[in-house]
């Protein structure tokens, strides 16, 4: 029987010291490491473009191709930048994974700065996330004392260290070119490219930028080989990833399975939707993936397949909202959080969000018109392609999925002069009183 | 109030330690803007002139950065502040009721948190109140953070209770977190890269983050065995 779910990730989560070195070394851990400082770097590097790992941050850019470019023989330093930042509305798998197995991130982040050639690495994460910082700081603090860290790592003659930095509370500084600019002591703004930073980085050096679980899948390819790795997944979207299933769905959480299972398959394992209901639309990688609805069921959740369908596999964050859910409510939310987190250094993003948000909160209130809906169509389309950065790319996804598939019940506001929905019943409590 | 003179010796050397941590120094500048933070309870005037001070920038140039961040308060926050969930899926799942019921309990304007730089403070000053986008705890919706811990699964009711409990003084512990809930101030020095001894704390994982491995342990489900290399 083929397993619906492959924990790799998620293996020893339930171990009360997983995030401890002992845990870790327990179940296998730094084993990987030991594997890649017997190879060359370009060794390495090759196993993990052999892997097809492709990036888990939700553009899905081959990990080793994206080592690869970082050039060698140079006389700049080489920096690696994890992108812990994880602040995509609906994600909710790397502030676990670093909670409960830290360990498996720093392994990742050694072998990659090994194949890199970086001296220093930096894990960029959120800061809204104490108990993860403190769990992120102890492993690093460990894995100094244990000879993983530090000055000629195993007797290698690798040096390397690792600082854990904490942000301040902006989602742009998700988007690696911001995340530069604020690791660098700055407002989080976005970078022209090119330069890409593989090229010019940070402190305009070579810089490898990716994703926790990018990095954190790493030493299972270096220990267990590409081949078992490509093993997994579909022909094009090769391998496992953490599948996280939020919303009204009766059992929520993390489900670690090969690429391309799908919705229909990861709702049969969450126990379907909560009683009563039915799913009326999902995203399938987060806010900045358009909405998809319950014909969207039995696409693969792949790269390839989840495009097809018009949205992106994104992060795998999977919102899900029952009929009881107002799709204007929805999308209005988002749209007003792409506003807020907009850094406001393009008009296009800037000015776009200002005014989609108060187009649909006169949708919400019943006061629009047909016409609304063409003038936010309209401004989607000046602000695609045309923002400094994949946050004004990803504002309209909202609204604009949302009037493809649910143009009717946004005209109904405007029937009914206000929103038909009971908030109250969309509630996690509702129905249990 | 300027920074006394012990303060400053103190802050300076935990400032230096941050800087000698980085290849470049202005990068220290987040950090450092949460250490001064941890002294005070908000990025103050003389909070800002430290940070210029010690990396020879100027004060405009650190008030730029720092009014960018929303972590960063530009008045003194509550000893504990609360945090609710409102970006959509928390909102939906009952975080907009949260967040509304919470303000009407605190006495506060709910809409007093239009500029996130400004907290907006119960009278006793115990309890600061805002709105906050997603935590990356969207299994657990909807989701309160208290100086950024983890309130799983809250409802109307405990999330009265656990403003009732701060302000009372009553033990508080998050639900996946430590045993001892810190105050906003050595929050925001833990943020500043000084541990404070709990890492060790509280449970690997939540239950919503074990869902999928207690299926598969059920069902016998793995990855496959790798064909050579190290067992699994």
């Amino acid at each position: 029987m083929t397993a619906m779910l492959t924990p790799v990730l998620t293996a020893h989560w339930d171990e009360p010291d997983s995030f401890t070195l002992a845990g870790y070394e327990r179940t296998g851990g730094y084993r990987g490491l030991r594997k890649a400082l017997a190879m060359s770097p370009d060794d390495v590097i090759a196993t993990v473009k052999n892997s097809v790992l492709r990036g888990r941050g939700g553009a899905g850019f081959p990990t080793g191709v994206k080592w690869s470019f970082i050039p060698q023989g140079d006389s700049k330093p080489h920096y690696l930048t994890v992108n812990a930042d994880e602040s995509e509305p609906g994600t909710c798998k790397d502030v676990p994974l670093m909670m409960a197995t830290p360990h498996t991130l720093i392994e990742g982040a050694i072998i990659t700065c090994y194949a890199i050639r970086a001296k220093h690495a930096f894990i960029y994460v959120r800061g809204e996330v104490l108990h993860v910082i403190r769990r992120l700081q102890h492993a690093v603090a460990e894995a100094y004392e244990a000879g993983y860290l530090g000055k000629n790592i195993l007797g290698s003659g690798f040096d390397l260290d690792i600082v854990v930095h904490a942000g301040a509370g902006a989602y742009i500084c998700g988007e690696e070119s911001a995340l530069l600019t604020s690791l660098e002591g700055y407002r989080g703004l976005p970078r022209n490219r090119p330069p890409f930073p593989a090229v010019e980085g940070l402190y305009a050096c070579p810089t490898v930028i990716n994703n926790v679980e990018s990095i954190s899948s790493v030493p299972s390819i270096i220990d267990d080989g590409a081949d078992w790795f490509a093993g997994m997944g579909t022909e094009k979207s090769k391998g496992y990833g953490i599948f996280s299933l939020s919303g009204h769905v009766t059992r929520p959480g993390q489900y670690e399975a090969p690429l391309g299972i799908t919705l229909r398959e990861l709702l049969d394992l969450a126990g379907g939707i909560r009683a009563g209901h039915r799913l009326k639309f999902w995203t399938p990688g987060g806010s900045s993936t358009p909405i998809l609805t319950d014909a969207h069921l039995d696409v693969p959740l792949d790269f390839e397949s989840v495009a097809a369908a018009g949205s992106m596999l994104g992060t795998r964050a999977l919102q899900i909202f029952d009929d009881s859910t107002c799709v204007v409510r929805a999308a209005l939310r988002w749209t007003e959080f792409y506003q807020h987190e907009s850094c406001g250094k393009c008009t296009p993003c800037r000015e776009g969000t200002y005014w989609m948000v108060r187009t649909i909160e006169r949708l919400e209130n019943g006061k629009g018109s047909e016409e609304d809906l063409e003038k936010l169509l309209d401004l989607g389309d000046n602000i695609v392609g045309r923002a400094f950065c994949a946050l004004g790319d990803a504002a309209p996804a909202p609204i604009t999925s949302a009037i493809k598939y649910f143009r009717d019940e946004i005209m109904q506001h405007q029937k009914e002069g206000g929103c038909p929905f009971d908030p109250a019943a969309s509630t996690l409590w509702a129905g249990l009183k | 109030m300027p920074f006394s003179d012990e303060a400053l010796a103190r802050l300076r050397a935990d400032a230096a330690d941050i800087i000698g941590r980085y290849p470049r120094a202005r990068s220290a500048l987040l950090p450092l803007l949460h250490l001064v933070q941890s002294e005070e309870g908000y990025v103050s005037g003389d909070g800002i002139k430290f940070c210029a001070e010690m990396l020879g920038c100027t004060q405009t140039e650190v008030t730029g950065v720092a009014s960018f961040y929303t972590m960063y308060k530009d008045s003194p926050a509550g000893e504990y502040q609360v945090g609710v969930c409102t970006n959509t899926l928390c909102a939906i799942m009952g975080g907009d009721q949260i967040y509304a019921e919470l303000a009407q309990h605190l006495g506060v304007d709910p809409h007093g948190d239009g500029d996130e730089h400004h907290a907006i403070v119960s009278a006793d000053g115990k309890v600061g109140l805002e709105r906050v986008e997603c935590n990356a705890a969207c299994d657990y919706a909807p989701v309160v953070m208290v100086n950024w811990e983890f309130f799983d699964n809250m409802t109307p009711d405990s999330a009265r209770q656990l403003v009732d409990d701060l302000r009372a003084g009553n033990k508080v512990t998050p639900t996946r977190g430590p045993g001892r809930l810190c105050t906003w101030k050595e929050a925001s020095r833990i943020l500043a890269g000084f541990g404070d001894g709990q890492a060790t704390d509280g449970p690997s994982a939540g239950p919503a983050s074990l869902v999928g491995l207690e299926l598969a342990k059920e069902h016998g489900w793995t990855a496959p065995e790798p064909s050579t290399g190290g067992k699994k």
